[in-house]
């Protein structure tokens, strides 16, 4: 009955603690961004000098073509007009057309998203999976100033590999295991095995970072006093670690993994273009080169909801972890 | 000045150095490479295309015949200027964008600071992309691109920074004093906040480096016939196959380069570190001194036995030398001294919880009468886990905050009395019910942060009853909270050992609170019992100098306001430098030559209690008004905090041989 009872306490105190400010507050800040985000979209093909147009198709186009493509695109409209149009197509699911190709924006995408985004999300497990262990493993190794030695080598080794930028690595992965080794293939999306270097390639660094950050936040935890309140209660060090260490160690950690994540679908984009990956990443470098605006415009916006979407992410994980952090401002 | 000697202290650290002389290897290349190699790079060698590496071309040629490392030592002058450049960009319109509060005030400020914001939310390369797209595709618009994406990170910094310097008192005595916005910002705050941001460049740099291969890589920078190491890779990736080096040399080239920035920056940080942003570090565990603890009274069941307790840390530093302590069922013992006298150690030691690198040491370590320093680990962890019970000082860090505080009783019965979940919770509502928690279910279900101080040390006594503790070890117990929860928090402490019959350590600085709830008091200088006495006694006053001294120190309703308080002359005794003979010397009034020779030992004097001094006579002699000299130093030790009756004595006496002006007053606690 007690536990019954405390059941449906904590379930009122859902509702009336922070928890629905934060919610509005929390959505309140990704409208706002979406907004600014759609806003920089739209104006970027309107800052581009010249006519983006004549840009597309070239300077032997003929100007019937260009008046009638410019017509078909609405940009002989006033801009505000413009606006009001592509705020509501875009409501309606349609980005625009592609100069190049004639097609839907949306088709596109949606042909080439699922590779870009099994792309990220393997990467960034992968990530985590290797940093959060290593991390809190060195922690408790090294902890009190113990293994100098080792703590040295974790140390320069991560500092080193977490600078060098993942199109980099996946030339070395490239040369290594695919030319030199032949063990993989080192272009292309086929087979699992086409995964491996392309994986390995954009985990690697932010694995590293994140390596460094769960280390030194989990050594600052181990001297937390309630720490020494767990190690009083004689817990297992298995629960010591895992249920009172690491929650408090990535509190600090998973905000940085939100950025991490973010420069991680950045990071796809040259991924992409070393492995050949038929994602997003080579689409929008093909269309920027081809200037076909607004393909251009359509990637660059489903690019800026994921980095938002993963920011709402961290923010919610957070919360959930750290229900301090419902209270704070921000 | 302090510029110079932090770019000294960068080459003196290993790392410094070495970044350092990468860093100038890169700058330095980047001068003189091109006049050297220019001809050899753009040099078509129609009998070599796609060579692979020969003593002609050490890195083979590309496809048309061009030496590739001429061509990569070339190109290091147009990637290193792009991304100093890039940079530059950066950096100027970050330092406009974060200084717009400052300048243009708030209303403004506040709009550029939400836009920086959004801004910062996405990642540089994303940033960089969207300007290419704006700029176009080449050397110039990859350049504005990757400016603009560093500009928004350095604008946040920079506001970060601003507002920091510009909120503290310096400035706003400036500002009050009629300095404009402009002046107030060059003057008195972009000297304040200018290391960091250099700091922040040269690793901006190293990122503009990398940055501008990428883009180059990807043919959205330098265009040919311009080549830059990015160019150079993404030209001889397709070839990789057969000819590995036209991609692995212009990569390892970005790798060096990108490295010597970032490298150098961190090592600029270091050096500069502690005036940056807050170190993560936190204050070192306070070391204690040891206690020698009183021989057992006879009669009662011993529930902790200890003799010659020693703690050690690698220096070598004894915090504590040897310390006996006894406490039977049910009673009530006073551990007192000032911070750094070894009586909280002592405690962590006792409970086994001194982690390495200390080491605890003791001729005998008993509870209950199982050995705490062998036998099988099991079972030892079980008896602490559920026989003694610890409360610490600060109980607004001593919960794990992201744990509802049901659950962290809890996990005691489940750890060491089966229970399952459900029986687990329950027991743990039951016991924050025993320790006054009103609405304990509700209150079960809560975070550590919902609860107010007193109450969370009430959960904290509470966690403590979830198995049946035959001892609690509380230390300074009530120190952290207010006077009127301080009451209340020790009469649960009392009415639990008065139900129960459990015993309780009690260690505090204050000699009042232990006065109020223990039996028998020990009093604690550097690392040693110097006194054991019962409370009653200690109403009378202490024998030891030192225990006079402690009680001299109190001050009460009739204490004059305008006096200044007593305090104890000189400071503790360093554990790292123990002095050959009593330690209280140096701030001793009654010290003489052979309390300097020879450390007293606790033992039994005149009138059968157990005190370590070589002068108790004189003492007790000094502290009767009648026979009191009338400038003996023992003056100090005139007032009986406990039965609230005298004021302390006309001051503190300054103490033979202690060249230290500085007074440490008791109860200036961690």
């Amino acid at each position: 009955m007690t536990t019954a009872a405390a059941e449906a306490d904590r379930r009122a105190g859902l509702l009336d603690g922070p928890w629905p400010r934060f919610a509005l507050r929390r959505l309140g800040r990704l409208l706002v961004s979406l907004w600014v985000l759609v806003t920089a979209a739209f104006l970027m093909i309107h800052l581009i000098p010249g006519d983006p147009v004549r840009a597309a198709l070239g300077s032997t186009a003929p100007p019937s073509l260009v008046q009638a493509r410019r017509e078909l695109l609405g940009l002989n409209d006033p801009l505000w007009l413009q606006y009001l149009h592509y705020l509501r197509d875009l409501c309606a699911g349609d980005l625009g057309t592609s100069i190049i190709s004639g097609l839907p924006v949306s088709q596109l995408i949606g042909d080439r998203l699922p590779a870009t985004l099994q792309l990220a999300v393997l990467a960034f497990l992968v990530a985590v999976l290797v940093s959060i262990p290593l991390g809190l493993g060195m922690a408790v190794l090294t902890r009190n100033g113990r293994r100098r030695p080792a703590e040295l080598v974790f140390t320069s080794t991560t500092g080193v590999l977490a600078t060098v930028p993942e199109f980099l690595v996946g030339v070395g992965l490239v040369y290594v295991f695919g030319v030199r080794l032949a063990w993989v293939p080192v272009a292309g999306r086929a087979g699992p095995g086409s995964y491996v270097l392309p994986v390995l390639a954009l985990a690697l660094g932010p694995a590293m970072v994140l390596a460094r950050i769960v280390r030194v936040e989990t050594l600052a935890v181990l001297r937390a006093d309630y720490l020494r309140t767990a190690r009083a209660k004689r817990l297992p060090d298995r629960v010591v670690y895992l249920r009172h260490a690491l929650p408090n160690a990535l509190t600090a950690t998973i905000t940085l993994c939100g950025l991490l994540l973010g420069g991680m679908v950045a990071g796809t984009v040259l991924v992409e273009n070393v492995f050949a990956w038929p994602g997003l990443g080579s689409t929008i470098v093909q269309s920027i080169l081809a200037k076909d605006y607004p393909a251009v415009q359509g990637v660059v916006l489903v690019y800026g909801v994921g980095v938002l979407l993963v920011n709402l992410v961290v923010d919610v994980a957070l919360a959930l972890l750290d229900p301090r952090s419902t209270i704070r401002e921000g | 000045m302090r510029a110079r000697s932090t770019w000294r202290d960068v080459l003196r650290t290993p790392l410094g150095a070495a970044a350092t002389v990468l860093l100038a290897a890169v700058l330095v290349l980047a001068v003189v490479a091109p006049p050297i190699w220019s001809a050899r790079a753009d040099a078509p060698d129609t009998g070599q295309i796609l060579a692979g590496p020969s003593p002609a071309h050490w890195m083979g040629t590309d496809s048309l015949g061009r030496d590739i490392l001429a061509r990569v030592l070339v190109a290091t002058r147009l990637s290193v200027e792009l991304a100093l450049a890039a940079t530059g960009i950066g950096v100027l319109i970050g330092l406009l964008l974060g200084t717009a509060p400052l300048l243009l005030g708030a209303r403004v400020g506040r709009l550029v600071l939400a836009a920086v914001n959004i801004a910062v939310a996405f990642p540089g390369l994303l940033l960089a992309l969207f300007f290419a797209v704006i700029f176009g595709v080449g050397r110039t618009g990859a350049l504005l691109a990757i400016g603009f994406a560093i500009a928004p990170g350095f604008a946040r910094l920079t506001q970060t920074l601003t507002a920091r310097v510009a909120g503290l008192d310096f400035a706003a005595a400036a500002r009050i004093a009629g300095v404009g916005r402009f002046r107030l910002f060059l003057r008195h705050v972009l000297p304040n906040v200018g290391e960091p941001l250099v700091v922040n460049a040269t690793i901006a740099a190293g990122n503009a480096l990398l940055a501008f291969a990428g883009l180059s890589f990807l043919g959205l920078g330098v265009q040919p016939p311009g080549y830059d190491w990015g160019r150079l890779l993404g030209d001889g990736l397709g070839g990789i196959y057969v000819h590995p080096a036209a991609a692995l040399a212009p990569g390892v080239a970005v790798v060096v380069a990108g490295l010597a920035f970032n490298l150098f920056g961190e090592a600029l940080a270091k050096t500069i570190g502690p005036r940056g942003p807050l170190p993560a570090g936190r204050r070192r565990p306070q070391r204690p001194a040891p206690v020698p603890a009183a021989s057992p009274p006879a009669g009662g069941e011993t529930v902790l036995d200890v003799r010659d307790l020693r703690v050690a840390f690698p220096g070598p530093v004894t915090p504590v030398r040897g310390v006996d302590l006894t406490i039977r069922r049910g009673e009530a013992v006073g551990l007192v001294g000032e911070s750094g006298s070894g009586k909280s150690l002592t405690a962590l030691a006792v409970a086994q919880l001194v982690e390495e690198p200390g080491e605890v040491r003791a001729e005998r370590l008993e509870l209950l009468g199982t050995d705490l320093t062998a036998g099988p680990v099991r079972a030892r962890r079980r008896l602490l886990g559920t026989s003694l019970a610890m409360v610490f000082q600060d109980p607004m860090t001593s919960f794990n905050p992201t744990m509802r505080v049901g659950r962290q009783l809890a996990e005691v019965a489940r750890t060491h009395q089966g229970m399952n979940r459900r029986q687990a919770l329950a027991r743990a509502v039951d016991r924050l019910r025993a320790v006054r928690i009103p609405a304990a279910a509700r209150r079960a279900g809560q975070f550590p942060h919902e609860f107010s101080g007193g109450m969370r040390q009430r959960a904290m006594i509470g966690m403590g009853l979830m198995g049946s503790p035959a001892l609690v070890i509380a230390d300074e117990p009530t120190t952290a909270l207010d006077v009127t929860v301080q009451r209340r928090v020790l009469r649960l402490l009392a009415d639990i050992r008065a139900a129960d019959g459990v015993a309780l350590l009690l260690i505090s600085h204050d000699i009042t609170v232990v006065g109020q709830v223990c039996d028998r008091v020990l009093v604690m200088y550097a690392g040693r019992v110097v006194e054991e006495l019962t409370v009653a006694e200690l109403r009378a006053g202490g024998r030891h100098p030192y225990t006079r001294a402690l009680l001299a120190a109190v001050p009460d309703l009739t204490t004059d306001r305008h006096a200044p308080l007593a305090v104890i002359p000189g400071r503790p005794a360093d554990p790292a430098d123990p002095a050959p003979g009593c330690a209280f010397a140096p701030r001793c009034g009654f010290a003489d030559e052979r309390c300097a020779r020879a450390d007293p030992p606790l033992a039994v004097d005149g009138t059968g209690r157990r005190v370590a001094c070589w002068h108790t006579e004189r003492v007790a002699r000094a502290a009767d008004p009648a026979t009191r000299p009338a400038a003996d130093p023992a003056d100090l030790a005139a007032a009986d905090p406990v039965a609230g009756l005298a004021g302390p004595g006309p001051g503190p006496a300054p103490g033979p041989g202690n060249s230290d002006e500085r007074e440490v007053r008791i109860g200036d606690q961690s």
